[in-house]
């Protein structure tokens, strides 16, 4: 499949979404709610579970399942206090010495009018510097979508996972082609030019591990998906786990240091 | 400085012979006027003699409109007389998605702006105190991030950490480089990094946001200053205007995402003059000195 059609599997209304994956694979996850500062975005969810009988801290971007619920997370778009909320729950996660596990499913930080208001590019700018320090594991798992800094912002991480089908872009393939071709209806050509599939990634070492999915993708099995994602996650987090905290803030560095 | 006054100019260095300055009527210029001697402002329109621009740190003498500077005359402008030493860190550009023409579109950016690269970078005195100072420059490739300026600020962050310096960093970018694809956008945690390096230390950070900031600069190291301040009116934002105006179906303000705009929503800590930044900046490195 090349990176076109692997994007129309990514974007299919039926493919399982964060909370999925959550419910499938944690046991006994609170959420937790707002940014104590503006209000409280339901397009990243955040708490805490078991996994294994391990507690650990979840952030995820979620984009909705029935319209409704689309609407009311806005469509997986991330406000400044979706950014912050996680931030503060990573933060969190680092007093209790928690694991964070981050799912990324989003097309992009909004752009809107509130958005640049409450300082969009800070909110992401410092979960960057910030999860750079973090002295506790950090897992991102790429679940469908991942669009530029509004998925950075969550995936600063000492593992960064994509399912099989799952994409991750600097900018949506129709956003490319309009800003250097002029020609959003060029989308297609952009996907394939861009090295967005987690093959391309991976070869790039931009990420580390993919996640298999079968045919017709993670909707068209989602349980065996999730154990799947669940078996990595467990597996990855056996290893970090054994790492000291210094040394996991460390190895995150110059994971990046490399780029 | 009205056309009047600049003809008048231009008649005592020149004498009284040049046609091509017999202004028409609303005085603008007729098509004659050498346009190597004058440009027309974008804002007020009136016509301006190009060497008082430039002597004025390139803001226009007739409504204070301010140009865009190249990242040399940035330093010559902000670094204290011969104190400013570049580095050069040797760094290869890439083309991590193989982009078609990538190289030759670089080679053009670099013919047309002088630079090598999008950013400069180097040590220098401002007001006295040593610092280490990185400019960007818009008139490469729109002052965009890819590997080269993104290693480029993160050595020179290394650099200050390594040698207790503060560090001062002039933005103006339309984010990240597309043509780099997702190697452009891991250079926005990879500088970010460096930042919390230099933090940790307890060193100085400042940030000065000029015309534009945007994007993937925004969304990482411009917004990270311990102090942070802007040029007056210079763009500032994390998404382009007209995305934000197609997402929300209306138009925007025109103060929307101006230095003005983040000041008022807590975003920015001061809007310099440019006249004045030298100095400004020179107190606050004096003050953490
Ligand atoms: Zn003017």
């Amino acid at each position: 499949m090349n990176a076109w059609e692997k994007l129309a599997l990514a974007r299919e209304a039926t493919r399982p979404t964060s909370l999925f994956f959550i419910n499938s694979i944690f046991d006994d996850f609170l959420e937790f709610h707002g940014d104590r500062n503006f209000r409280d975005d339901p397009a990243i969810i955040g708490g805490i579970a078991t996994l294994n009988g391990r507690p650990v801290t979840i952030i995820a971007e979620e984009k909705g399942n029935s319209l409704k619920e689309k609407s009311v997370r806005n469509f997986g778009a991330p406000h400044p206090e979706g950014y912050r909320k996680a931030l503060r729950l990573m933060q969190q996660a680092e007093k209790f010495n928690r694991p964070i596990i981050c799912f990324v499913d989003t097309q992009g930080a909004y752009c809107g009018i509130g958005a640049e208001e409450r300082g969009q590019g800070e909110a992401i700018a410092k979960n960057l510097e910030e999860m750079m320090t973090l002295k506790v594991p950090i897992i991102s798992v790429v679940l469908a979508e991942g669009g530029s800094g509004g998925a950075l912002a969550i995936a600063v991480a000492n593992k960064v996972m994509m399912l099989e089908n799952s994409i991750y872009s600097i900018l949506s393939p129709e956003g490319f082609a309009s800003i250097l071709w002029k020609d959003s209806s060029r989308a297609e050509e952009a996907a394939g030019v861009m090295k967005i599939t987690a093959q391309d990634l991976a070869e790039l070492k931009i990420i580390d591990e993919i996640i298999p999915e079968p045919d017709g993708g993670a909707q068209a099995d989602p349980e065996t998906v999730a154990k799947s994602v669940k078996n990595a996650i467990a597996d990855s987090l056996v290893e970090l786990c054994r790492v000291s905290p210094t040394k996991l803030a460390d190895m995150r560095y110059n994971r990046f240091r490399g780029f | 400085m009205d056309l009047k006054e600049i003809i008048k100019r231009r008649r005592e260095k020149f004498g009284d012979d040049l046609k091509a300055i017999k202004g028409k009527k609303k005085g603008l210029p007729t098509p004659e006027i050498p346009s190597d001697l004058f440009l027309v402002c974008p804002k007020c329109k009136k016509s301006i003699y190009k060497k008082d621009v430039r002597e004025a740190h390139g803001v226009c003498p007739s409504c204070g409109h301010l140009y865009r500077l190249s990242a040399v005359a940035r330093v010559k402008y902000i670094a204290d007389e011969d104190t400013w030493e570049a580095f050069d860190f040797k760094i290869a550009r890439n083309n991590p998605l193989d982009f078609p023409n990538y190289e030759d579109k670089l080679q053009q950016n670099a013919e047309k702006s002088g630079m090598h690269e999008a950013v400069l970078c180097g040590r220098a005195k401002i007001d006295g105190t040593k610092c280490i100072l990185c400019v960007m420059d818009s008139h490469f490739m729109m002052g965009s991030m890819g590997y080269y300026v993104g290693e480029a600020l993160t050595r020179s962050i290394e650099k200050a950490t390594k040698e207790k310096l503060p560090i001062v960093i002039f933005t103006c970018s339309g984010g990240a480089r597309m043509q780099e694809g997702m190697v452009s956008l891991m250079q926005m945690a990879k500088v970010s990094g460096a930042i919390s390096k230099h933090a940790a230390a307890g060193l100085l950070y400042v940030t000065v946001l000029t015309d534009p900031t945007t994007g993937g600069v925004t969304a990482s190291f411009a917004s990270l200053g311990d102090i942070i301040l802007a040029e007056k009116g210079a763009l500032i934002g994390f998404a382009g205007r007209r995305v934000i105006e197609q997402t929300m179906r209306q138009k925007l303000p025109a103060d929307f995402q101006t230095a003005e705009f983040l000041l008022e929503k807590g975003f920015v800590d001061m809007i310099v003059d440019r006249s004045n930044i030298k100095k400004v900046i020179g107190k606050i490195l004096e003050m953490h000195g």
